[in-house]
């Protein structure tokens, strides 16, 4: 069994492994850089559904059944479904979980809830409650806009700090055994609020938590970000991952080229008009189980820590004034 | 309080953090906003004036003219809003085009077409106003207190 390591992190004595892994993601996703290392994209953001929730739930859900039949595995034979997303009440996640006839742990970390999965996903596994768990995440640009946002037709200018929901949906099968790459460790996140108050600039509201989470990992493991050949911060966008550098540089840390964050990599800043980059479950979500999956699996990679942040706001919140709290989870992932 | 980091609600802290924020965060760029607002503004109110031209050249009486304007705008900002054009020129136009009435337009338009989904009653009939329903209010109330004014101070 695992065991605690320093304040906040654990390592796992039998290091799960993440066995298969799938993704869906929408048009614009599929443009952006990273567009040729998706499973599915799709061509509009209705998904064939009536409406853009039941999109999401419907992407969630084809993304997880994806993972499922990469691993040769029926959904008996998985113990465990973790799921979770943006909206009210996890309804995409709860939805697409009632095809599925596999036992339900809903998960709300705002836009930290994929790291939060492994965490949990990988606890369950190491602790011998289960030999299979199934985990996935989604967020949809259209279904979050209306939720926290305007309406989409409104005529309103987005400040040049915003960030562009993702749409996007990320599936993973973790196992007690076979092959493929492994979470060896982890550092659950404190809720952090350095006062940031508008719902339009998320990314710095999640920097500090990022920050405070890596800085736990480092102090509790006895690494440092050169241990890393990537360190990968889930939907932090320009800003964000700017004020997240700037923390740690003034706590001692140089976060330098092998530092990396989701909302930057998966659209073209330039082209594709997304302001500071991307943001959503889906980010951290369809770019790791993609791209950097991809590059664990071919050896590019060795060593990943991937620390999702997530800005835990409600619209209700935010008209009576609150700050932002954040939350960042890490895990690290080796080939 | 968090021994490894020390991150959490302390004013100096906020204070520091706010002051990294400004340094990093990109700046509204406000005089191409003014230009833009300007110009898409100025804009529309051009094509408000022809229609108007256009309706008293019809023989219509002034105060109609303008009623029919009026009525004609709002067509046109539902109409550009309900085929997608119109969160397109308020991306570049900014308060210019939130300001005229076709702005007015696009802010009951844009909701009910969004809550269609959740029915004809509780969707379109209770969300249409979100957004305008601010403007209506205040601008009702204003309306009787420059009533009540007006009777005052006559």
């Amino acid at each position: 069994m695992g065991e605690k390591v320093g304040r906040q992190s654990f390592r796992f004595a039998n290091p799960p492994v993440v066995v298969a892994a799938a993704n869906i993601v929408g048009p614009m996703e599929g443009q952006g850089p990273l567009g040729s290392q998706f499973d599915w994209v799709m061509s509009d953001l209705l998904f064939g559904e009536q409406t853009w929730e039941r999109a999401e739930s419907k992407m969630l859900r084809e993304s997880a059944k994806l993972a499922l039949h990469k691993s040769n595995w029926q959904p008996r034979e998985i113990d465990y479904f973790l799921a979770g997303d943006l909206l009210n009440q996890i309804i995409s996640a709860s939805f697409a979980a009632r095809g599925l006839e596999i036992p339900f742990l809903g998960l709300f970390g705002a836009c930290s809830t994929f790291a939060e999965a492994i965490v949990v996903g990988s606890m369950l596994i190491d602790g011998g409650f289960g030999g299979r768990v199934l985990l996935a995440c989604s967020s949809h640009h259209n279904t979050a806009e209306r939720q926290f946002r305007f309406p989409l037709e409104q005529g309103v200018q987005r400040p040049p700090f915003a960030q562009w929901t993702v749409t996007g949906s990320g599936a993973m099968v973790l196992a007690s055994s076979g092959t493929g790459p492994k979470v060896t460790m982890g550092t659950a996140g404190k809720v952090i609020d350095l006062g940031v108050s508008d719902p339009n600039n998320m990314g710095p509201a999640m920097a500090p938590a990022a920050a405070d989470t890596l800085i736990a990992h480092f102090q509790d493991t006895g690494t440092d970000p050169s241990a890393y050949d990537l360190i990968l911060s889930g939907d932090l966008g320009t800003v964000g991952s700017d004020a997240l550098k700037e923390l740690m540089r003034m706590h001692g840390y140089r976060l330098e080229e092998n530092y990396q964050d989701g909302g930057l990599l998966i659209y073209d800043l330039a082209g594709q008009d997304v302001h500071a980059g991307g943001s959503g479950c889906g980010c951290s979500a369809t770019v790791f189980t993609g791209a950097i999956l991809n590059r664990l699996r071919d050896a590019q990679y060795r060593r990943v820590l991937l620390v999702a942040t997530g800005a835990l706001l409600s619209p209700t919140s935010s008209q009576q004034g609150e700050t932002i709290p954040g939350i960042a989870q890490a895990v690290v992932i080796e080939a | 309080m968090n021994e490894n980091a020390g991150f959490n609600k302390q004013q100096q802290d906020v204070a520091e953090f706010q002051g990294l924020i400004d340094q990093v965060r990109p700046k509204h760029a406000y005089l191409k906003n003014a230009i833009m607002a300007f110009l898409v503004g100025g804009t529309i109110c051009l094509i408000g004036q022809c229609i108007l031209q256009i309706y008293t050249g019809q023989g219509l009486e002034q105060q109609q003219a303008q009623a029919a304007t009026a009525a004609t705008m709002v067509f046109l900002g539902a109409f550009l809003t309900g085929i997608g054009v119109y969160d397109q020129i308020g991306k570049y136009g900014g308060a210019g085009s939130i300001v005229p009435i076709t702005g007015f337009a696009n802010s009951i338009v844009a909701p009910a077409m969004e809550a269609r989904r959740e029915g004809y009653v509780f969707g379109v009939g209770a969300k249409m106003f979100t957004i305008a329903g601010p403007v209506l209010v205040y601008g009702f109330l204003i309306s009787v207190l420059i009533g009540i004014s007006f009777f005052l101070l006559r």
